[in-house]
Formats: C-alpha cells, structure tokens, sequence
C-alpha cells in the first residue's frame, strides 16, 4: 500500500493558502444536499461540526456524555499556544513551527506542522469573537505567558482552565447551529462500527446509552473526532469514557493506525494513592514556570519532612543536568527523570509495592519573590484542587508529583486533507496522529483541535465531497446490515459470557493497563515489550471466557460499554507493544532502553524517519501473531535541520 | 497514612423516569473505604462488589473526576454535592466522613431534571437554554484581530468568573423552587459582561429566560441556596444582574423583523 500524504509541495510558506486555491468548491445551493457526521463534540467536533453547519452542511454530531459541553477538552488547564507575536519576543509562524518539528523529534510531517502554526493565530481571534475570556493585562490586551519548553510567550490561557473556555466558546458555537437546525446533536450515544461500502465511508453504526439501541446513521463523510487512546493504560489524566472505540472500531474497517507507540507521559500528576484509584489527576506544566523539582539526595530523607531537609541536601535533578532550561524541560524528558530518580530509591511519598514513585514541585522560592498572593492568582485553582484530593497545602508543603499518561500522539493515519486512507473518513484532533510526531509539546494539542475543526475541516470536506459526490448506500445495502448484525452480535456475545463471568471489566481494565505502563511506557526495552506481547493475547482470552456482566444489553449498561471499549483497548493495547517493539529507535516519548545515550533518546534516522501505520488483518479476538501489516510514510525534513535534540 | 472506614450506605435506586424508586442498604458493601479514595472511587468499589454479588450497580454520570466537566452530580446527606464547600462530588474525599457515619445519596430532584437511572438525570433541559441565546454569532473565519478590542482587566475577570460554571445542575437541585437562575444568569453574565457579546445582549437574555420558564424551573425567591451548593462560588450577584438585563432588554428590545429593514429572521 502506498501512503501519500498529498501535501503540496513549494516554499512552506505558501503551501496551504496554494492548497485553498486550488481546492474543490461545493456550491452553496448544494451543501445542504451533503450529510456529513461528526462523531465527538471536543475542541475538533464541535468547532468542527459547527463551522460546516454554518457552511450549509447537514451535519450530524454525536457524543457519549450527556452533553456536547462536558467532552474531555474541557479539563485542558494551561493553555493553547499561537504565534501571534504578541509579547515582541521574537516568535513568529516559522518559530512554533520549528519549534513543534523538533519538540516532536521528527517525527510529523512538515507541511501539516507549518499549517496548524499558521492558522493558530486565526484561532485566537476567533476565540475571542465567541467570548472566550482569555487573561488580559491591565491595558486590556491579552497576556501570554511560557509553556513548557518554549522560550517565547506564546500560550494564551483563561485561569487554569482554558480548555474549559475554549470548549464553551467552540459549544456555544454548536450550540447555536443546533438552536438554528443546522446540526442535529445526539447525545449519549456511542459510535460501536463505521460503516464501509465499496472502499469508501458512508456511515456509522452508534449504540444508544439510555436505551441500548443499535441505529444506524448514513452519510457522505464521516469525521472522527473522538479524543485520544490514552485510559489504554487505565491509570491516566484522561476522563474515564475516553476510549479508542470509534478509532479502533475505524482501524478494523481498514483504516491505518499511525504511530500507536507514541503516548505522551505528562510529568506532573498526582502520585497514586492506593489500589482502588480510579484516574490520576494532572497538575498543569504550567506550574513548572514557578516551582522547583527536586528529590532528597539521600534515601534516608525521604520520608521526612520536606522543610527539614537543608538546601545542599536537595537535588533539584533537572536544573542540575539541563542548567539551560531548567524545571522547564520538555515533558519526555522531565518525566523520565523524575522515574529515574525514583527509581534509584529517591522518590517521596506512599511506597506502592515496594517504590516511592513521587518528586517535589516546590513553591517556597516563587512565594518568597513574589508573594502568596501572586501565586495564588496564578495558581489558585491548581492548588486548591491539590488540596482536596491529597488533603495537603501546597503553599506550606512542597507538592508531590509524578508522570501519569496523558496524551496520545499516535492515532489513525490520515493525509494533509486530514482523510484517512479509507475515502470518506476524515479523522481530526487527537484522534488523529499528524502534528506532533513523537512528542507533543504543552499547549498545542487545543491547537491542534481548533484549528482542525475551525480552519481545515470546512476546506477539505468541500473539496472531498465536490469530488466524491453524494453516497448512494442506503439503510438496506448490504453493507449496512452486515456491519449492524456483527456489531448486535459482538455485544450479545459479551453479554452472554457476562452472565457466567466472575471478574469486572475493571479488574480487567486494571490489569491490561500495568501489563501496559511496566512495558510500553516511559521506558521500553524489546524483552519486556515481546513479554507484554504474550500476556495481553492471554489476558484477552481470560477477559472473553471470564468478564462478569449484570444486567441486559437492550438497556443502560454501563458495564456493558466498559467492556466494549475494553475489548478494543486489549487490542490496540498489543498493537502498541508491537510497534514499540518494531521501531528499532527513541525518539520523542518512545524511549527505548537499548538506543540511549546517558538517558536521552538516541534516534536513527536512516532507518526509522517514517510514519508506522498498520493495517488490521486479524480477525476477531482470536488474532494473533502475522495479523498486522506495518506500512510506512517516509519523511523528508526540508526546512528544520534534523538534529538530536539537545537541551543541555 | 490510608486509613479505611466503614459506611451506613443508603442508595436510591429507581430504574427509569417512571418507576417509584426507593432506598437501598448497601451497607454491607461499604466497609473497608480508604480515607484517600475519592466518593466516586468509594462507589466504584461499592459497585465492583454488587456486580460480584450479581446486583446490578448504581449508574451515576461521571467522566472527568477532576471537578469540570460537570458530569457528576449526586445529593449525599441532602447537600448537592455533599458537604465539602466548593467541590463537586467527584472532588470529595472519604476522608470528610467518619466511621460508621450513615449517608444517605439519592439524584438531583427537580421535574425539570427527570431521573434516567438511579442517581443520574436528564439535564437537557440546560442544553435547551443554552440553545436559545447562550452564544456570541460568529462564524468561523469572520474574526477581527484577538487584540482589536481591548477588555479591562477586571471585566476580563469578571466574565470568567461567570464562565466557570460547569452546568452541574447543582443549583436546581439545591433550590427550594428548582430554579436554574443561577445556572442561567451565570451564562448570560458572562456573555453580556463582554464587548463581543452585546449584539445579541437584550435578544439573549429574553429568550434565555423564556426557555427557562417552558422547562419548567421555578423562579427565583431569594433563598440563596444555590449560591452555597455551588462547586464553582458561583455568586447569586448574577442573578441580579440578570434580573437588571431583564428589565432594560423588555423595555428596549425589538426583534429585528419589527424593524423597518429588518433582517426578516425570527427569534425565539
Ligand atoms: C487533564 C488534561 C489537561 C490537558 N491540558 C492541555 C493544555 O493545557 N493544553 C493543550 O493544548 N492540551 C492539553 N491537553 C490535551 C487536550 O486537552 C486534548 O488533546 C484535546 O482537548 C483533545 O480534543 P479532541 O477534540 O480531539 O477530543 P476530546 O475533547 O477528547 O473529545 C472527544 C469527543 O469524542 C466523543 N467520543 C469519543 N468516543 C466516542 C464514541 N465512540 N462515540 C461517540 N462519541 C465519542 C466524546 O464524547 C467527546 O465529545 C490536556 C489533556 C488532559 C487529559
Ligand atoms: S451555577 Fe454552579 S451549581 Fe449551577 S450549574 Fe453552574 S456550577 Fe453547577
Ligand atoms: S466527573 Fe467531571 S465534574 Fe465530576
């Protein structure tokens, strides 16, 4: 199979206003002809969703929560980055570009990478137009501030809660469309198939929440824009209905999965408390601008009390090695630092099986310049949630964190139009895998969402559909019935080994994301990979003779829908450990333990400057060894330099 | 460090909109609870064991048990939310109760809010009112530049704290009247505090209200209850913002079709 990114090629600079040109136009008479479905109301969907039905589409929108506004794009906390140049520190639309190329250690596709910082300046304005109340300076214009590994100011943030008001502003949005008829929005209500007819998308198969109903929707595009894959590894800073469902349902209707090694560990989360924790929560990076990180430099320290521990006692590890940037050390790095030192026996906090997995994040230096006050204003709301969870006081007692899984880069393969290489389906925001490489940097995942749904989507469906036209598949194609009966049969079934099961789907949940975050998280090795290859399969067979369900399929069942999604994350879960296994290399987040030099990632450019997108070739839960084919995109670097990343 | 307690657990269990509903005694799946796990963690463990025990478990919405996504939502001991000030259920620790404490959790009751399961409930009615006007029209693409329009400092604030309202529903359920004001007001404060906003400032909060009043939410006597049950201090000030907004949009308000020249399009 052959991947072309149809990116336009020419000066960088010019390559998507070229693209927009030239594109396809559907006449506005014939818009409202088009159906197009939207699955997924985050940051992508619902700007998305709205800016087509604005356009003249029929659109479509669907959500699992009970409403557009709750999706997970709501907890972002620190912040969107955009090259406005509105400090006068020198950034600009190359410098975010470049910078996102290299923080993703080559690993994305320049072209895309160019056109997400060009038009994240647009996306502000926008933002702003739908009353989104960023934080001003006292002159009334908009304040920027640092954001992890940037050295401009670039990210614009409401509080700490700026995915919040992102969101309301891009819900508001839809909100409007719907009021006006444009959209029609089905909430609680999963997407569980996509719907595939002579090569090309034409709809989907959704399951509904409250009454257990299977429907199903046609149309003439189908866009996921369903978040990202990260509560694989249960324990993660996602909402807990996240799931890869919709991608993965997608992925095995023939769409490419792109990259799935490479998640994101977020450095500064809530240590884990106990056995019984259902999520972990994220402290926003943004903290790192005003605290410290450090560990005792003795074992014998840890558990005392942090305040007695004097100043040379202290190893304030990343200011120590990277004197450069500091506590300000792009995310893969501080994270595994923090796991580094942990795991030398310094860590502090509870000892889970056997290990303090916790570092300080410290505030008393910040407080002593600028004054509780100021802190309090930037911080406010991070500390007090630090406090009801861990029952602490952040302003008197350092803050304990340690990296969590919080973002996914990997997802499926989609082209500079944003459509996967199954025609008609488009794939948008985390869900997708294009802009980040294998690393993505703070603040540019809302971004991404926005601006694939404000700026790109209402260009590129147009330009499909201008040339595909309408879909002639109907509710009786035999497609559509085919795709319908499998998806009743495969929740019969897991209903029916339910009424005999004897373990919850958490229990499975639980165990399939250690089996997954000891082997294929902040570090790797191929030993341990090929071990997890062996145990999911195993687990997976265990969960298919064993899972207990209550209750009937044909009602509100959320055990029902855990272990749906669950399934599918056994699956993509594997295929993680497969391609982590397959790319021979660290780079970004995908660290493997046997390519590094002194801790950091040593890449090899020769062999692996491509995107892995595997094809689906198994079938059913049985799949084993051979089922997966692994494609590649190969990537040119014309404008940033390839060079090993070096902070130091 | 983790201490674990034992809890009189009494849960409301009603299968549908239409059935009675009733109490149910889990106390016996109650022992054990960490003082660190969080209440929803305590009834992911009660769950576990009912499913164990071939009882169904207690549905209650939930997702980003980080205190904004404003899924969750339960009365425990008749406070929405529980007892902790300023926190949504999903933020409240065990370590609020003692040992052998009784509690008492059941769904926000109001008819504007029918029960789905258990403890979860339909808030559509929310959606609704957001739909008639808690929005700025602006298509995408159509935007002036972020900084053209300067915004003080202190209005900026102002409209955020508005906008943190992460429409749980608490509010209602806290209300004597099941009123939404608060819910509502905060909406069109935050819209109509700011310049982008005014356009459709009196059109707003008319039909906001209006569709309030066709959910069937109560209206506002002053009790202040929702104020206090308010995870985000959401402050009851917006109500009487709103109430001034009320009064000048009715004396000042023409829908563009009673326009000469209008634009012919209808309002809610
Ligand atoms: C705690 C946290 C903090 C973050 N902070 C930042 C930050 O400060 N800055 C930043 O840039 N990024 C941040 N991120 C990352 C960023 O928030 C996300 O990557 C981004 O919001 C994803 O947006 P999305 O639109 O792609 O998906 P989401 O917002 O996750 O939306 C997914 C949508 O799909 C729907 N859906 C999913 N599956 C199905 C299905 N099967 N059927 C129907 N509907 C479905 C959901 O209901 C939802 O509406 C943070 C992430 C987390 C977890
Ligand atoms: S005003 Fe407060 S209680 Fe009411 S919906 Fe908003 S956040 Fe919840
Ligand atoms: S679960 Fe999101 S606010 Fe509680």
């Amino acid at each position: 199979m052959e991947l072309r990114s149809n990116a336009p090629t020419g000066p960088i600079e010019t390559r998507w206003d070229r693209h927009r040109a030239e594109i396809k136009l559907v006449n506005p008479a014939n818009k409202r002809k088009y159906e197009v479905i939207m699955v997924g109301t985050g940051l992508a969907g619902a700007a998305g969703a709205a800016s087509l039905a604005d356009l003249g589409y029929k659109v479509k929108a669907f959500c699992y929560q009970d409403s557009a506004r709750r999706a997970h794009s709501i907890a972002a906390q620190g912040g969107i980055n955009a090259a406005k140049n509105y400090q006068g520190d020198g950034d600009s639309i190359y410098r975010l570009f470049y910078d996102t190329v290299k923080g993703g250690d080559f690993r994305a596709r320049e072209s895309n990478v160019y056109r997400l910082a060009q038009v994240s300046v647009d996306i502000i304005d926008q933002c702003v137009a739908l009353g989104v109340p960023f934080a001003r300076e006292y002159g009334g214009l908009l304040a920027n501030r640092s954001f992890g590994g940037a050295q401009v100011s670039r990210t614009f943030y409401a509080r700490g809660q700026t995915g919040q008001q992102l969101l309301l502003g891009a819900y508001s949005h839809l909100a409007r469309t719907v009021a006006e008829g444009k959209v029609d929005l089905r909430t609680r209500c999963e997407m569980v198939d996509l719907i595939v007819e002579d090569g090309r998308a034409r709809g989907i198969v959704t399951r509904d929440l409250v009454t257990g109903k299977f429907e199903v929707h046609l149309a003439d595009a189908v866009i996921l824009g369903t978040g990202g894959y990260g509560n694989v590894f249960y324990l993660s800073t996602n909402a807990k209905g996240c799931n890869a469902t919709a991608a993965w349902r997608a992925h095995r209707r023939g769409a490419l999965f792109a990259n799935p090694c490479f998640t994101q560990i977020h450095p500064t989360c809530i240590p884990q408390a106990g056995e019984y924790q259902s999520k972990l929560t994220l402290m926003s990076e943004s903290l790192r601008n005003d605290g410290r990180v450090w560990v005792p430099r003795k074992r014998e320290d840890c558990t005392r009390d942090p305040s007695s521990i004097a100043e040379k006692d202290r190893f304030y590890y990343l200011e120590e090695k990277y004197p450069a940037f500091g506590n300000l050390m792009p995310r893969d790095i501080a994270s595994r630092q923090a796991k580094f030192v942990c795991d030398q026996g310094l860590g502090v906090g509870p000892e889970i099986n056997g290990v303090r997995r916790g570092v300080y994040l410290d505030f008393a230096d910040a407080i002593k310049r600028d004054g509780k006050k100021a802190i309090a204003e930037r911080y406010g709301n991070l500390f007090d949630m630090y406090q009801r969870i861990t029952g602490e006081d952040p302003y008197s007692v350092p803050m304990r964190i340690y990296p969590a899984t919080h973002y996914t880069m990997g997802g499926l393969w989609v082209d500079y139009n944003l459509m996967s290489n199954i025609p008609g389906l488009f794939v948008a925001g985390e869900a997708n895998f294009s802009d980040h490489g294998a690393n993505r940097l703070g603040a540019s995942a809302l971004m991404q969402g926005l601006a694939d749904g404000f700026f790109v989507l209402p260009y590129v469906i147009g330009h499909y559909l201008a040339q595909a036209g309408k879909s002639k598949t109907t509710e009786s194609s035999a497609a559509v019935t085919a795709t319908l009966q499998e998806t009743q049969g495969r929740f019969r079934k897991l209903m029916d080994i339910g009424q005999k099961g004897s373990r919850t789907v958490d229990d499975f949940h639980r165990k399939l994301g250690g089996i997954i975050w000891d082997n294929c998280g902040m570090a790797r090795d191929p030993k341990n990979l090929r071990k997890a290859i062996e145990q999911i399969p195993q687990l997976r067979d265990e969960f298919y003779s064993t899972v207990k369900l209550t209750g009937s399929g044909e009602s509100l069942n959320r055990d029902l829908e855990k272990a749906g999604r669950v399934a599918d994350f056994f699956e993509l879960g594997e295929l993680m450990c497969r391609d982590a296994l397959e790319r021979d290399e660290s780079c970004g987040c995908h660290f493997r333990e046997d390519h590094q030099a002194d801790g950091e990632c040593v890449r090899d450019d020769d062999r692996y400057a491509h995107v892995a997108a595997w094809e689906w070739r198994g079938n059913g839960p049985e799949a084993r060894d051979g089922n997966y084919v692994r494609h590649q995109e190969q990537l040119s670097f014309e404008y940033v330099k390839m060079a090993q990343r070096s902070y130091k | 460090m983790a201490e674990t307690i034992d809890l009189k657990l009494h849960v409301w269990r009603q299968n549908g909109p239409k059935d009675a509903g009733r109490f149910e005694d889990y106390s016996q799946y109650a022992r054990g609870i960490s003082t660190h796990a969080s209440f929803l963690e305590f009834l992911d463990v009660v769950n576990e064991r009912l499913v164990l025990d071939n009882k169904e478990p207690i549905m209650f919405d939930h997702d980003c048990r980080e205190g904004i996504c404003g899924m969750c939502g339960m009365v425990v001991n008749g406070e929405p939310h529980g007892p902790q000030k300023a926190t949504t259920t999903c933020q409240l620790h065990m370590r609020s109760f003692r040992s052998g404490e009784e509690l008492w959790v059941e769904p926000w009751r109001a008819s504007a809010f029918p029960v789905i399961r258990d403890l979860s409930v339909d808030r559509g009615a929310f959606e609704r009112i957001i739909q008639a006007g808690g929005y700025i029209t602006a298509r995408s693409g159509a935007a002036p530049d972020a900084n053209a329009i300067p915004i003080a400092k202190s209005l900026a604030d102002e409209a955020m704290d508005a906008a943190t309202c992460i429409g749980c529903g608490a509010c209602v359920a806290a209300c004597p009247n099941a009123s939404a004001s608060l819910f509502m007001s905060a909406k069109i404060g935050h819209l109509n505090s700011l310049p982008q906003g005014q356009a459709e400032r009196d059109k707003r909060t008319l039909a906001m209200v209006a569709q309030h009043e066709k959910e069937g939410f109560g209206s506002c006597s002053n009790h202040y209850l929702c104020e206090a049950a308010c995870p985000k201090e959401i402050s009851i000030r917006w109500i009487a913002r709103m109430n001034r907004d009320l009064l000048s949009a009715a004396i000042s308000y023409k829908p563009a079709e009673q326009r000469a020249g209008g634009d012919g399009l209808s309002w809610v």
